[in-house]
């Protein structure tokens, strides 16, 4: 499913965020990363949802050499992977609905599949009172909720969470755990980076621990 | 196309709502060069059509007093037409009339009893067959060895000049509406760059997840489209009543060739498609500068 060999990211003439990172997450997996801030979390998981490229090393994604891959065909990879982000960059002119429905649209689907599975979605999460409520108006983990609704609407082959818990209380943090969880057993890889150690321990999944921007598998 | 969805919030961008304001006038200006072309083409073709198929001959006056000049230049008259008439290609040879001929001077001569006792050079008035025309050359050479004093005008020189100094202008006028086109495209192209960055944080929300880079341009394409229809069809609505006026003026003109100042069909329906065209041009600009900004993102 992901595969990485010796990746390494560098900004500019700084140093590497990331040095010779290697592992693989196969179909169906769950990890979580962790790692202290700045450990380079966030840039492993922006070269996984192709929003960078690496320095030096290399990277295959859905069996698709990324560095070797055509421009034109990135965005079909793209929609195969679902990311919550860490600031949820959720559009604030679009309503709750309208947001999760993106990857929906962007993948072409009909307006009536649409309304049928967004809402039930939203629902499952939480907020079902608020399908017409635009982002400004919501709390941050209602926020964070409707993030995590968009990144999973699409049914994605492979989920990254990017601190997806960190605004929401115990009990709706193990809620959206047991939803991607829910996920994984649907067959969708899933890799959450999270602080929470509270969350990492209760949960059976292996780690990625990242640190000073080199890898070991906890 | 206009009822798509949109995922970015075009409708409220300060930048494209002067694109209408914009398009208006370039539409406006653009039809009443498109017209000036159209009528134009129609004058010189109507020139054209009016001295082709014609020649004049002119015979010069003989020499001598008055009486035996005008006695020997009539004799030449009759032998030039007699010859034109015989010459394959000359449909009909008719010598103008002291009347018309003085009729002819009249605007700048004046109409004096004078003129008429002047040794005015004769003119014949020659139709040629549209099918097969004389040979001018042979024809001139023949007059020349039969007819002392005789010379052939096919209207040509002066035609050919008037009617280079019209294609000129129909050619700056051409230039003038691709000026406009090139004009209006560049102004769609920067005010789409700026939309773009303007919305830099939803596109590339879009971006990651899974938009193709179309998906992204149709929207400010549909958004481009409109806006200049809306001009379009304002600058259009300013434009047909100042060319139904010139219509109007040139038809109360007294004189031959302004009547031909009205526009033809072909140049209303121009007119009539240029905000279609103004909002084409609009939608593909859009679409080229998304796909071009977005290229350079991976």
């Amino acid at each position: 499913m992901v595969q990485f060999d010796n990746v390494a990211v560098r900004y500019g003439y700084g140093p590497e965020i990331l040095q010779d990172v290697s592992f693989s997450l196969p179909a169906g997996s769950f990890h979580f990363l962790t790692g202290s801030s700045g450990a380079g979390k966030s840039s492993l998981l922006r070269l996984m949802y192709l929003a960078q490229r690496q320095s030096r090393g290399r990277i295959v994604l859905f069996g698709r050499d990324i560095a070797t891959s055509r421009r034109y065909e990135l965005p079909a990879l793209r929609r195969r992977v679902g990311v919550v982000f860490q600031d949820f960059r959720l559009l604030d002119h679009l309503s709750a609905m309208d947001n999760v429905a993106l990857p929906l649209r962007v993948a072409g689907a009909s307006e009536n599949d649409i309304r049928k599975f967004v809402p039930d979605l939203l629902t499952w999460v939480g907020l079902a009172d608020h399908l017409h409520a635009k982002p400004p108006t919501l709390s941050g983990g209602q926020k964070q909720r409707v993030a995590i609704a968009r990144a999973v609407i699409g049914r994605p082959d492979l989920l990254l969470a990017d601190e997806p818990t960190g605004n929401v209380d115990d009990h709706i943090a193990m809620r959206l755990m047991y939803l991607f969880e829910e996920l994984n057993k649907l067959g969708t890889t899933v890799m959450v980076a999270t602080h929470n150690e509270n969350l990492v321990s209760r949960l059976p999944y292996p780690q990625l621990h990242l640190e000073n921007g080199q890898m070991r598998r906890g | 196309m206009f009822s798509r969805h949109s995922d970015l919030p075009l409708e409220k961008d300060a930048t494209s709502r002067f694109l209408p304001w914009l398009v208006a006038p370039m539409v406006f200006l653009c039809a009443v060069a498109l017209a000036g072309v159209f009528i134009l083409s129609g004058l010189i073709g109507r020139w054209d059509r009016d001295v082709s198929g014609t020649l004049t001959v002119e015979i010069a006056a003989a020499s001598g007093d008055a009486r035996e000049s005008a006695e020997r230049t009539r004799e030449r008259v009759d032998q030039a037409v007699a010859l034109l008439n015989g010459f394959p290609g000359v449909a009909n040879a008719r010598a103008l009339t002291q009347d018309q001929l003085v009729a002819l001077l009249a605007p700048w001569l004046g109409n004096s009893e004078l003129l008429r006792e002047l040794p005015l050079p004769a003119l014949i008035d020659v139709t040629t067959r549209a099918e097969s025309p004389p040979d001018l050359i042979a024809l001139t050479a023949k007059l020349a060895q039969t007819v002392e004093g005789a010379s052939l005008d096919d209207h040509r020189v002066w035609l050919s000049r008037l009617i280079r100094l019209s294609r000129s202008i129909e050619w700056l006028a051409i230039a003038i509406v691709m000026l406009i086109g090139g004009v209006t495209s560049a102004t769609v192209f920067y005010a789409t760059r700026t939309g773009m960055a303007i919305h830099q944080e939803v596109i590339e929300v879009l971006h990651l997840i899974g938009a193709p880079d179309d998906y992204i341009a149709r929207q400010f394409a549909d958004r481009a489209f409109v806006l200049a229809l809306k001009g379009g069809v304002v600058g259009l609505a300013l434009t047909v009543p100042v060319l139904m006026l010139i219509g109007m003026t040139a038809r109360r003109l007294e004189g031959g060739f302004l009547a031909e100042l009205s526009l033809p069909i072909l140049g209303w329906l121009s007119v009539l498609v240029l905000p279609a065209v103004a909002a084409l041009l609009a939608m593909l600009t859009a679409r080229m500068a998304v796909h071009r900004t977005l290229a350079r993102l991976l």
